[in-house]
């Protein structure tokens, strides 16, 4: 019988944040930002088909960045545990914090226990009834969960992003506002132009379900 | 809530399919030669088609036997933006299915990206109605209407079915529940091809009242309680529900022409 080699728990914890951290690094950052009727995701993707940025439930969108095929697994995945909850329940009982500790016990066991982490990190946003308040959690890899305000940013160059956010967001701007300065945010993180956005909103106008997809002719 | 149903086995993007796995999917059956209790029903449901969308109307009662149960139930439902779904029979069967419609075809168009095509729609609530077939051979029937927007042909379309789950897709007009062959005996007479939205309206709430004329079990409009059957129209731009301030007026004026 062979005897496995021993690694210390700290050196297999590290080797996986690692790993995880550079995959999430090759791929495309995703804001979220608040504006006075809601709250905007703002992605740079060049791909059409492909979508970072998604519907979730009535008020609640879900935004993921690293590996496609597994962000959009957890995305598959809490589409269907919130309409099994408002399906069995409620719609009033699928709720944004519900299901980011879904995403955080979910990542957190992945992380421990199968020997290659999720290379992702995904964002849930949710505007209340009244559109007033909005909520922002940010899960990461390893399946810690962040509660934000104002904005949040995921993704290879999360640090980047929202510095440029502390310095740019203000109070109350509109949607064309703050697209304008989502895009901003971008080129001063990453020091070039985007090679293509999609972006999507959660909008107290749009009745029951808040979410809307962005077109091009809106974002320029 | 517990962690996110990653392993669940569902071979495609249905929730119908996903509650099954879970073990509260919708196929129920009752053992042979129970007793079966007097439940509220639903009655007439119909929809004609228009120059351009489509028109779904219901009344409002519902019986238990001889007795009217409700009498401002709703048996007209949005479907999703771009249909609607009507039901007769068993009124608690009934709103179930029509849940789990809505539910589903919302799933799949957040989890695929897309919406199912019309046909996709009726093909599913086929199933769903077919998936009752046990209950429905013990008494327990409800058979839907499904009306909707074609994008395909920019046509709206009309599907009825029966209990079985056959889906037959309609020329001009259906209509399902106890007063539907009065209905339609009313709607084969009047009906013309490529009439306008408000001659559809009128023709909608004329054949409710024909058959609550007849058939006990439908209610016609109550003017004394303001009690208006539900309309829907769906054309181009999606679903819209007619408030009661533009029925009332043509459900006064069909108690008074239909005889």
């Amino acid at each position: 019988m062979t005897i496995p080699f021993y690694v210390a728990p700290e050196q297999l914890v590290r080797d996986k944040a690692e790993f995880a951290k550079k995959g999430i690094a090759r791929g495309r950052s995703i804001v979220a930002i608040d504006y006075d009727q809601g709250v905007l995701l703002l992605a740079e993707n060049p791909s059409t088909a492909l979508h970072k940025i998604s519907e979730v439930y009535d008020r609640i969108a879900f935004a993921g960045v690293g590996k496609y095929n597994e962000f959009e697994t957890l995305r598959k995945a809490c589409i269907r545990q919130a309409d099994l909850m408002g399906y069995l329940y409620s719609r009033e009982d699928v709720t944004a914090m519900g299901l980011a500790t879904a995403f955080a016990q979910t990542l957190g066991a992945i992380f421990t226990r199968e020997p290659k982490p999720y290379e992702v990190e995904v964002l849930i946003a949710e505007i209340s009834e009244d559109g007033n308040e909005h909520r922002l959690f940010r899960i990461t890899y390893d399946g810690t969960l962040f509660d934000e305000r104002r904005f949040a940013a995921i993704g290879g160059k999360t640090e980047q992003l929202t510095e440029a956010l502390e310095e740019l967001w203000t109070e109350g701007m509109s949607l064309a506002d703050s697209i304008a300065m989502g895009t901003e945010v971008f080129k001063r993180a990453e020091g070039r132009e985007s090679e293509g956005w999609e972006a999507g909103v959660l909008d107290h106008s749009n009745g029951r379900r808040a979410f809307r997809r962005l077109d091009e002719s809106e974002l320029n | 809530m517990g962690p996110l149903p990653l392993d669940v086995p569902i071979p495609g993007s249905s929730f119908t399919d996903l509650l099954t796995a879970i073990g509260s999917g919708p196929a129920l059956s009752i053992p042979e030669g129970t007793q079966i209790p007097v439940v509220p029903e639903g009655t007439t449901v119909l929809a004609l088609r228009y120059q351009g969308g489509v028109v779904m109307a219901g009344d409002r009662r519902a019986t238990e036997g001889h007795l009217v149960a409700h009498r401002t139930i709703r048996k007209v439902f949005p479907a999703d933006r771009y249909s609607a779904v009507a039901v007769a029979g068993v009124a608690g069967l009934a709103m179930d299915m029509v849940k789990l419609f809505q539910v589903e075809l919302e799933h799949y168009e957040k989890l695929e990206g897309v919406r199912l095509s019309l046909e996709g729609k009726a093909s599913f609530l086929a199933r769903l109605v077919k998936s009752q077939l046990g209950m429905a051979l013990r008494g327990l029937v409800v058979v839907p209407l499904f009306a909707g927007f074609d994008y395909k042909d920019s046509q709206g379309k009309v599907y009825s079915f029966d209990v079985v789950g056959g889906r037959y897709l309609e020329t001009d007009f259906g209509s399902t529940g106890s007063g539907s062959r009065l209905a339609k005996a009313y709607l084969r007479t009047q009906y013309e091809p490529d009439i306008s939205e408000d001659q559809a309206l009128v023709l909608a709430v004329r054949g409710l009242v024909s058959a609550a004329r007849e058939d006990t079990a439908t209610g016609g409009p109550d003017l004394d309680r303001k009690i208006y059957p539900n309309v829907v129209k769906i054309d181009t731009d999606g679903l819209v529900e007619f408030s009661d301030d533009v029925i009332a007026p043509v459900a006064e004026e069909a108690v008074e022409t239909v005889r």
